[in-house]
């Protein structure tokens, strides 16, 4: 089957955007090639193996930002999708001090009546801005200066739904969209846990301390794509993420997509000025009326279709796309559970987190401007297997974190970092879980640019580039490739580099399959 | 990059002088410098009308070193420039120039200038304007390397019909079977020269570029070989005098660098200059050339034009108008002057679609300043083909002596 003429599209990557673009497609009737470099389809949302019979995702670690409309819509659960957990509780860590429960009235009481008062109306108005936000964010972005009846009404239904805030919340959504979290939630309370926990979330994946502006964006924008995960809220995916993406290949290929793993592409061929396939790494060419990239956008234009079939400014733009991660994932095999001292076991299973101030969390980023490692890292922790047993051998323990901040290319380079980084992650999760470094087993440190390579994503960004007002919407990636079409006919992007950008939502896979089988007819 | 002179720095020298400053002093009449991309250089020598005529009917020396050069060379230097302008530079056989245009990503014109093929992954862009940004910009993803080459090469246009002779007798042997935009080099009492047959007055004419160090010597020896041929150097202002009855276009005068106009609507395509002959479309992609496409399938709204204006009152800075009554504005005139050897008041200008068809006729709105009152002309100007002026003398191969 390899060289089958007449593919209606190719899709360059098998991560889930590229595979809800795959499924959408096919449901549709379009003959669709899926093309995965790796072994595995998946990319970041991935179940590996690091150490004998410990296994973990190997990127993202919870599922919270898929909408469940889009679970429904492609059946992910008759494909084999199960949760080992969900609606996941987040705890805030204090080493030798009492946790915090996010969301729990009575542990916020216990450290200050200011904030438990404070907690119900600040989660509930940033609720409603999640919603709103969330409308923004499912619809792809609308283009300026087109005089497109779509576009304008895009825009204008965007400023309704402002406008129907209310004035009180649209003056209080106006205020503090633009804003840095760290002064939001430093006004909005007093207790230094609390403060770092949700300074945390809104830097999570970015290369952003909590003081840079915008941050408060990348916040409600968290928020908003929970809002529409629904009930499950933060869940966890049995068998880890790639079980996710298991499911969503499933589905892609009982509606008649074809997935290749092994399958790299070097290149993507033009003909007439209009993308006309690919050419795989053992020189094979396989051709298609279109061709998806589920690759960043530099990756997509820089390296698989080149700069000479652009024009100068836009790949400037493409050049500039703010794309270098600083966060790194730690996998620990353990012998036993950690002691993290959270009381409950739900609570273990759950989200925990190391940020015990929102200075903390800005302090930790100052080392990664300069090219070095934070000293005292931020986590965002998960034992997967308290709601999974089966990812660990019997009796035995994987620890999964999301670590900020890593430098892409500290001054010394990894080789030199690696090591001496690992010992300050271990000395930091000591001082929260005592006894955890006599239960090691094995490690695993992915650095940013262990992820780039790994996964095949420009600087290692978890999100493929910044989420930032300049890198947002409308102008996302770049002005002229933000709508999913490029300035190359029958090219189209669908990763996190597209609106909505990163995050296990799948939203810009299904919205780039929309705008295929809109524009291209069969 | 190698410099052959230690350049001061910009806050010590605001303006440079070129190696071929010494004799401009010494000859130049009037104290009229003018700042040209950071160079002093002489604007009028002894008079226009001297100057102008010394072109037409002599043999001219024009210090062209101020002329921004770069040199691009790498295995990927011809594919570069081949996305860089618009057109194909694949076509370009080494040891040949070519007049070239380069847009932005709307097809609005950046600059203009002249590619020379040096070797088959060596070329040098002389372009009026600093370009190292965009040209930067423009090789990421290219295996190219891009130097400023300004200051490390003299250059001095030798334009008239009398040039060759004069070349000749200068040293450069053989200078005569150059064709037009082609390249020879030569060796001059042990200086190198680089001679290509191009310049900027629609005349017979050659460029010569060589070493600073070289300059002074080479002005003084073509001075005496074209003793006998009326050789005189001139300035700025004759020579915009010979490129306007050539028909050829000055920057920020007919019209401005796309990355420099601020308003809407005051940039320019190839297309809307009348230097479509310049685009291809048939080569590979180019900076500009999807948005060129759709010009072209819907055509322009606005060209630049000649204009053959009645009278003998040069049309400076005129508005166009449909009628004589002056009631619906079309255009303006870009550059304008009275022409001594055609014998005509002609002009270039921008004119909105339908009027800028050949034959047609609009309304210059001409102000004139007599003895400090200014008066009014409403003149008839009919649309004509460029160039105004083209001698078969300034293709012929070889050219005549005299």
């Amino acid at each position: 089957m390899s060289t089958v003429a007449g593919w209606d599209a190719i899709i360059v990557g098998a991560g889930h955007n590229g595979l809800v673009c795959a499924a959408t497609l096919a449901r549709a009737g379009r003959r669709v090639l899926v093309l995965e470099a790796g072994d595995a389809v998946g990319g970041c949302a991935v179940t590996r193996e690091f150490a004998p019979g410990f296994r973990v995702s190997a990127g993202a670690q919870l599922l919270h930002q898929m909408p469940a409309e889009l679970v429904e819509e492609l059946r992910l659960a008759t494909h084999g999708l199960e949760f080992a957990a969900t609606a996941l509780p987040t705890t805030a860590l204090a080493a030798g001090g009492e946790p915090l429960a996010i969301g729990d009235p009575g542990a916020l009481a216990r450290r200050s009546a200011a904030d438990a008062r404070a907690w119900p109306l600040y989660d509930a108005r940033l609720k409603r801005f999640a919603r709103l936000l969330y409308g923004l964010l499912a619809a792809p972005a609308p283009r300026l200066g087109t005089g497109a009846w779509s576009d304008t009404f895009a825009l204008g239904r965007l400023g309704l739904r402002l406008r129907l805030l209310g004035r009180r919340d649209m003056r209080e959504f106006l205020r503090i969209v633009g804003m840095n979290a760290y002064d939001l939630v430093s006004d909005e309370f007093e207790s230094d846990a609390l403060r770092g926990a949700l300074s945390l979330d809104a830097v999570l994946g970015t290369n952003f301390g909590p003081r840079a502006p915008g941050t408060v964006l990348t916040l409600l924008y968290r928020l908003a794509a929970e809002s529409a995960a629904g009930p499950r809220a933060l869940a966890q995916p049995k068998g880890g993420m790639g079980a996710l993406t298991a499911a969503l290949a499933r589905a892609a290929t009982a509606a008649g997509a074809v997935i290749r793993t092994m399958a790299p592409v070097t290149r993507i061929s033009v003909s007439e000025d209009r993308a006309a396939g690919v050419v795989l790494g053992s020189g094979e060419e396989i051709a298609a009326r279109s061709v998806i990239s589920n690759a960043d956008a530099k990756t997509t234009f820089l390296t698989l279709l080149g700069a000479e079939y652009l024009d100068t400014g836009f790949v400037r733009r493409v050049d500039h796309f703010r794309s270098r991660g600083v966060t790194a994932k730690l996998h620990l095999a353990l012998d036993r559970l950690p002691a993290f001292g959270v009381g409950a076991p739900a609570a273990l299973g759950g989200r925990l987190l190391i940020a015990p101030s929102a200075d903390y969390v800005e302090r930790a980023w100052n080392h990664s401007k300069y090219g070095e490692w934070s000293a005292s890292p931020a986590f965002e922790i998960t034992v997967p297997t308290v709601n999974d047993p089966a990812l660990a051998p019997a009796g035995r323990h994987v620890l999964s974190a999301t670590v900020q901040y890593a430098p892409y290319a500290p001054q010394r380079g990894w080789e030199a970092e690696r090591q001496p980084f690992l010992a300050a992650l271990l000395g930091v999760l000591e001082a929260h879980a005592p006894g955890l470094q006599s239960s090691l087993l094995a490690t695993q440190l992915l650095t940013p640019a262990d992820l780039e390579r790994e996964f095949r994503v420009h600087g290692g960004h978890w999100h493929h580039g910044d989420l930032a007002f300049d890198q947002f919407y409308m102008v996302r990636p770049v002005p002229g490739a933000a709508q999913h079409a490029t300035p190359v006919a029958g090219l189209y992007l669908c990763g996190a580099s597209c609106h909505p950008g990163g995050g296990v939502m799948g939203i810009a896979g299904r919205n780039a399959a929309r705008r295929v089988l809109a524009e291209v007819s069969r | 990059m190698s410099s052959a002179r230690p350049i001061p720095p910009h806050f010590r020298k605001p303006l440079l002088e070129t190696p071929f400053h010494e004799r401009a002093r010494e000859l130049q009449q009037h104290d009229h410098f003018v700042a040209w991309a950071g160079y002093s250089t002489v604007d009028v020598f002894t008079t226009v009308e001297q100057e102008y005529f010394a072109v037409r009917n002599a043999t001219t020396l024009y210090d062209l070193t101020p002329m921004v050069k770069y040199r691009v060379t790498g295995p990927e230097a011809e594919r570069y420039l081949n996305r860089l302008v618009t057109r194909d530079v694949r076509k370009l056989k080494v040891g040949r120039v070519s007049y070239v245009v380069w847009c932005n990503d709307s097809g609005h014109i950046i600059d203009d200038g002249t590619v020379f093929r040096l070797g088959p992954q060596d070329f040098r862009i002389c372009t009026a304007e600093r370009q190292l940004d965009w040209f930067s910009d423009s090789a990421i993803g290219f295996d190219v390397a891009i130097d400023e080459v300004t200051s490390d090469i003299a250059a001095l246009s030798v334009q008239g019909p009398t040039s060759c002779f004069v070349l000749k007798r200068f040293g450069l042997d053989g200078v005569e079977r150059l064709r037009p935009f082609e390249l020879g080099e030569f060796t001059v009492g042990g200086r190198p020269l680089l001679a290509s047959r191009t310049g900027f007055t629609g005349d017979l004419g050659y460029e010569l570029w060589m070493r600073p160090e070289h300059a002074l010597s080479v002005w003084d020896e073509l001075m005496t070989a074209g003793s006998t041929r009326g050789i005189r150097p001139i300035g700025s202002q004759a020579l915009n005098m010979a490129r306007i009855e050539a028909g050829f276009l000055l920057p920020n005068v007919d019209f401005v660098s796309a990355e420099h106009t601020v308003r809407v609507g005051r940039d320019r395509t190839p297309l809307e200059l009348g230097l479509g002959w310049l685009v291809d479309f048939e080569k590979p992609h180019f900076n500009g050339r999807r948005a060129l496409l759709a010009q072209h399938a819907q055509g322009v709204r606005r060209l630049l034009v000649g204009l053959d204006v009645a009278g003998n009152k040069p049309a400076h800075n005129a508005l166009l108008y449909a009628e004589e009554a002056g009631e619906r504005e079309v255009g303006s005139v870009t550059s304008a002057m009275w022409s001594p050897t055609c014998k005509r008041n002609i002009a270039l200008a921008i004119i909105d679609a339908p009027h800028y068809r050949v034959g047609a006729t609009v309304w210059a709105d001409i102000y004139l300043n007599r003895e400090l009152v200014w008066e009014r002309r409403m003149a008839a100007a009919r649309v004509v083909e460029r160039p105004f002026f083209a001698p078969e003398r300034r293709r012929a191969t070889p050219p005549a002596d005299r």
